[in-house]
């Protein structure tokens, strides 16, 4: 019964097209809204993000604009030096990206065992960005480089811990996608946020990597 | 008759445990008015704090109650001031029109079961209601609320206890607050963008949405781009004053005969990321209210909105000047005065969409069939006032005169005009509108036509002294009117507007009877009362749980459909095809 | 009813309600009330500008001159504005109340988006266009080099002022001299020879008819400076040195007050601005100099 509802809702909201009427959050009503049970369109979700990409970036932005502004203004502007493990994380959390956008594929053409695999080494890609960036504020600290020490230091860190908490959204994201329950359908839309997600935040790191060393 | 939406009948059923359905519900019409009934929260405790203020204006040395010690330090007036002007802005003008009605109408004015991610909405209001609680508890710490007026100038707010009472753990519960308040509107956006994209109903094109959902969506995408700008600049300011940097602090602060250990911030810097959120936020309120309006006026003219198309886009139009503008805050700031002269150029060209509103509202009045219902009274006031506070608008936007009216009464009647009265008016508008549908039962029209009277003549006589006592140089915030000599002159008009808010805001009484009656006694409310033409009036009031009992409208048509010359009666509603008015006529004719 | 598809008790409501809403629409009490109001408020409104019962004081500036005349040309345009709308609309609901008529549908005129829209561009872009000489005036040029110069020191909640004293120039400041109770409220430097004739007094004189060069700044946190005489206001930011500059063409006193929310004194805040003669400007510079 639920089926030919949820195939009516997606025709009536033109979201047609095979494969994309199924229930978003597991099966039944989980949730006590009218429509929680799954008759929200798929893709809304891609638009969701969307939409809360766009946030996202207009807060770096802000931070960006305000670095610039702070930097033109000060003269106590000290830069440091940037941990070389800096590098060695950019390097991981693009090949994060291509392992995930190969992972994207292999779901696409069904191999899902592949498909799990390349998830999880995207997965673990990013747990070590996130301990390599621990490890760069540890040797910044330990070089005497606080929050506090610096106009330079203090965009440094909030910067790199803002962008370090949203990926650190994305790991989970990325985890509760191999751990969620079976069915192919289901993930789809899943893997398409989470992916759209992560690319994003592969992007702004190198964004804000760019800006780091730009602004030296 | 037989599209898939109106063969659908099974629908899921609202939950039956009582918290379930009305206290954590991701039903979008419970999260509305969840949002109402904060707003009115809010809205109370704003109003009372600004009648101390108005109280302590005019009798300084009497004694007050809620104030400890009986008589107001200044310390305690300011923070009067900060948390009237606080709660006001984001718990009253942001939450109530978007959050409160948007939640509420826009999925059904598309033909939506719900919002695109229910979770999300009910996280949206908890985390508003988390950072209302946060807000409120700032009056109950050591030091009590925040002395630094709802802008939060540093240095002045970025150094603690130092720079003065309130500016301890007060503050800082107040940036916590503004904070979560961000990341909550954030959401909230997501939700309502990503609703207006996908959720429509079939053939509801976006040149067929109401206005209301228009100016839902604009604000939406207001709200997304100026909060996540005004997250950012409150995490730095908060870093301030808690981890020592110094984003917002110059060297060689000495405050309090101390010298600050700071280096090298701008004080300006913190302006500018506030304005250019600040600004925005005055059209985050008022947008809303404008799209209820235009589709309010059009309802009781029985006229289409005189130009929809045009009143599209000017909302759109102010949306995107309204990033451009926020700098006519800051002309006396020490910005760069070329800077200040491009921000004035901006700002009077915003007011050019503005007017076009307003002629648009006064041809859609023209020549229509003008029933003076509550909502329409509010209307129209909302009109009246909206021209006059625009108006005054036009000194301010010029740097050479701001230089004067900067920061005196002037300001304080321009911005309570334009941006509170007027959206407040919009608000009430828009709650004697739906009301019927929101709870099934009709209002009192003839207490609400005395609130609309007294609230309308009242708001007048309280704001447009304030303007005149601006140009004589009366300066906003001040405790007390010994500081300068020449204030004293003043006090009578102050004496006038004192008597006026007290007036006015026992004018609220009568709103808050007519509500709280309605709610238990009210007449049942019929399923379109007003003769209406949207997708809200073709369900019942209130509507079912899921909004249309299973029954999901397609749409054939604009939505302000009224007086359609040929047509048997004087309105269309969205739902219905050609062949449906056609046998409809036919039939009439037979009969 | 099948139109808007509604159940028979609904209807049967609705039918109810229409004939108490119909009873409400006969009156013409609303529409006539709210364009007397309407009417009121802009004849208490036209009367209240057009008598000037409310503004500043003469202004001592031919600067302040001008921007008196901006301002009284930016009152003729909205006030012609604000009367033909408030009047239009109490018109409108006089004159087309519910009588039982048809009501006249339009869509809307695209003439008359352009007419209204392109009148307005060019009355509120011409009136910031017009207004914008003054400004260049009071921002855009320097101070003319014979200037007076006086600095300007804010704290909560006092000003200080500061002249450079015989010698023309200010001595050295240094934040971590400032002791306000040992007599050093500005942290003028002992070692600086330029400071020694440096005049620090709280109230401002300043000679009429000589271009004066006020230099902003504050201690603390972000105050203003603002004199209704000039028709000036100016925030001294902390970490800046904001120059402003007038010709004062009247001798008197002047009240200074803060505009900037600084504090709980923020209110009290003031100090006094004496314009004087050129000979009583000496006298105030040699009495002060003997003084310090």
């Amino acid at each position: 019964m639920p089926d030919s509802r949820l195939t009516q809702l997606a025709e009536l909201n033109g979201a047609g097209g095979a494969g994309n009427g199924g229930a978003s959050s597991g099966n039944g009503h989980g949730g006590n809204g009218p429509f929680d049970g799954g008759l929200i369109p798929q893709r809304t979700y891609v638009t969701g993000m969307m939409v809360a990409l766009g946030a996202i970036a207009m807060f770096f932005v802000a931070l960006a604009s305000a670095s610039i502004v702070r930097k033109g203004l000060a003269a106590d502007w000290q830069p440091f030096e940037l941990p070389r493990i800096l590098w060695l994380n950019t390097l991981l959390l693009v090949a994060s990206s291509v392992t995930l956008a190969h992972a994207r594929r292999r779901f696409l053409a069904q191999q899902f065992e592949e498909f799990r695999h390349w998830w999880r080494v995207t997965a673990i890609l990013g747990v070590f960005f996130l301990v390599g960036q621990v490890i760069a504020w540890w040797r910044l600290a330990s070089s005497g480089v606080f929050l506090s020490t610096s106009p330079d230091s203090s965009f440094f860190y909030v910067f790199t811990v803002a962008h370090g908490l949203h990926l650190l959204g994305g790991t989970a994201g990325l985890l509760a996608v191999v751990r969620s329950s079976p069915g192919p359908m289901l993930r789809k839309t899943a893997t398409e946020v989470v992916a759209l997600y992560w690319h994003c935040m592969t992007a702004l790191w190198l964004g804000v990597f760019l800006f780091l060393v730009a602004t030296k | 008759m037989s599209s898939p939406a109106r063969d659908v009948h099974a629908t899921s059923e609202a939950p039956n445990s009582f918290v379930r359905r009305y206290i954590f519900s991701s039903d979008h019409k419970v999260v509305g008015l969840q949002y109402f009934f904060l707003a009115l929260t809010a809205v109370t405790i704003g109003i009372l704090l600004s009648l101390l203020m108005r109280f302590h204006l005019v009798w300084p040395a009497a004694h007050l109650p809620f104030v400890a010690g009986g008589i107001m330090e200044p310390e305690q007036y300011l923070a009067l001031v900060t948390m009237h002007g606080t709660l006001m802005v984001f718990f009253v003008l942001t939450v109530a029109p978007q959050s409160a009605f948007g939640n509420y109408f826009l999925p059904i004015q598309i033909g939506a079961p719900d919002m695109a991610f229910p979770k999300l909405n009910m996280l949206s209001f908890w985390l508003t209601f988390t950072a209302f609680l946060c807000m409120i508890a700032a009056f109950c710490v050591r030091g009590g609320a925040p002395i630094s007026g709802w802008t939060a100038y540093p240095p002045l707010t970025g150094l603690g206890e130092i720079t003065g009472p309130g500016e301890g753990p007060g503050q800082t519960l107040w940036i916590v607050s503004i904070l979560i308040f961000c990341f909550a509107s954030l959401l909230g956006s997501v939700n309502f963008i990503a609703t207006v994209i996908d959720m429509r109903a079939p053939g509801m094109t976006m040149m067929r949405m109401p206005l209301t959902v228009w100016a839902w969506l604009v604000t939406a995408i207001l709200t997304l781009l100026a909060f996540s700008v005004l997250l950012a600049g409150g995490i730095l300011l908060l870093l301030d004053r808690s981890a020592g940097t110094s984003f917002f602090l110059p060297a060689g602060l000495v405050v309090n005969g101390e010298l600050q250990s700071r280096s090298g911030g701008s004080p300006l810097l913190w302006q500018h990321l506030f304005w250019f959120f600040g600004h925005p936020e005055v059209y985050i309120a008022i947008l809303p209210g404008m799209g209820a309006i235009s589709h309010i006026l059009a309802n009781f003219s029985r006229k289409p909105v005189f130009g929809y198309r045009v009143m599209a886009a000017t909302l759109c139009a102010i949306g995107f000047l309204g990033f451009l503008i926020w700098g006519h805050h800051m002309f006396v700031s020490g910005m760069n005065p070329y800077s200040g002269l491009a921000f004035s150029l901006l700002t009077l060209s915003i007011g050019v969409p503005s007017a076009v509103k307003t002629f648009n509202w006064l041809g859609t009045l023209w020549g229509g069939k003008i029933q003076f219902h509550s909502p329409m009274l509010f209307a129209i006031g909302f009109v009246s006032f909206f021209v006059t506070g625009g108006l005054s608008g036009i000194f301010l936007a010029q740097p050479a005169l701001d230089a004067t009216l900067h920061a005196t009464y002037y300001v304080v009647g321009h911005f309570h005009l334009v941006m509170g009265v007027a959206s407040i008016f919009g608000i009430f508008a828009a709650t004697y509108y739906w009301f019927p549908k929101m709870f099934g039962r009709m209002m009192n029209e003839t207490l609400a036509k005395l609130h609309f009277w007294l609230t309308f003549a009242g708001a007048y006589c309280i704001f447009m002294p304030m303007h005149f006592v601006g140009i004589a140089g009366g300066i906003r915030r001040y405790a007390d009117w010994t500081g300068a000599n020449y204030l004293a002159a003043l006090q009578p008009l102050h004496r006038f507007m004192t008597v006026a808010a007290f007036i006015t805001a026992a004018a609220q009484i009568i709103f808050f009877c007519n509500l709280f009656r309605s709610l238990a006694k009210g007449a049942r409310a019929p399923a379109n009362p007003w003769n209406a033409t949207t997708l809200e009036w073709i369900t019942t009031s209130p509507p079912p749980f899921d909004n249309f009992g299973g029954r999901y409208p397609r749409v054939y048509r604009g939505p302000y459909e009224y007086s359609v010359p040929g047509a048997s009666q004087d309105f269309l509603p969205q739902n219905l095809s050609a062949e449906e008015i056609a046998r409809d006529k036919d039939s009439q004719d037979a009969g | 009813m099948r139109l808007s598809r509604l159940s028979f008790t609904d209807a049967f409501e609705r039918i109810k309600f229409h004939r108490r809403l119909a009873d409400d629409r006969g009156s013409a009490v609303p529409s006539v009330l709210l364009a007397v109001l309407l009417a009121a408020l802009v004849a208490v409104t036209v009367y209240i500008f057009a008598a000037r019962i409310y503004g500043p004081p003469a202004a001592i500036t031919s600067l302040g001159l001008r921007i008196d005349r901006q301002y009284d040309l930016t009152l003729y345009v909205t006030g012609v504005a604000f009367i033909l709308a408030q009047l239009g609309l109490g018109y409108a609901i006089l004159r087309f109340r519910d009588r039982g008529q048809r009501a006249h549908f339009t869509r809307g005129s695209t003439i008359a988006e352009v007419l209204w829209t392109s009148v307005t561009i060019v009355a509120f872009v011409g009136l910031g266009i017009a207004g914008s000489k003054a400004w260049a005036e009071m921002r855009f040029t320097p101070a003319s080099r014979d200037s007076v110069q006086v600095e300007v020191t804010t704290t909560q909640f006092v000003y200080t002022f500061r002249y450079p004293g015989a010698d023309g120039k200010f001595g050295r400041l240094d934040a971590s001299l400032v002791n306000a109770p040992a007599g050093n409220p500005l942290g003028l430097d002992p070692n600086d020879a330029l400071g020694r004739d440096d005049v620090v007094v709280p109230i401002l004189t300043v000679p009429v008819n000589r271009p004066v060069e006020l230099l902003l700044r504050s201690q603390d946190v972000i105050h203003n400076f603002f004199v209704r005489e000039l028709r000036l206001q100016q925030d001294a930011v902390p970490g800046m040195v904001i120059p402003i500059h007038f010709t004062a063409d009247r001798i008197g006193r002047y009240e200074i007050v803060c505009t900037q929310l600084c504090g709980l004194g923020h209110y009290k805040m003031h100090s006094f601005m004496d314009v004087v003669s050129e000979s009583d400007y000496e006298q105030f510079l040699k009495r002060q100099a003997a003084l310090q």
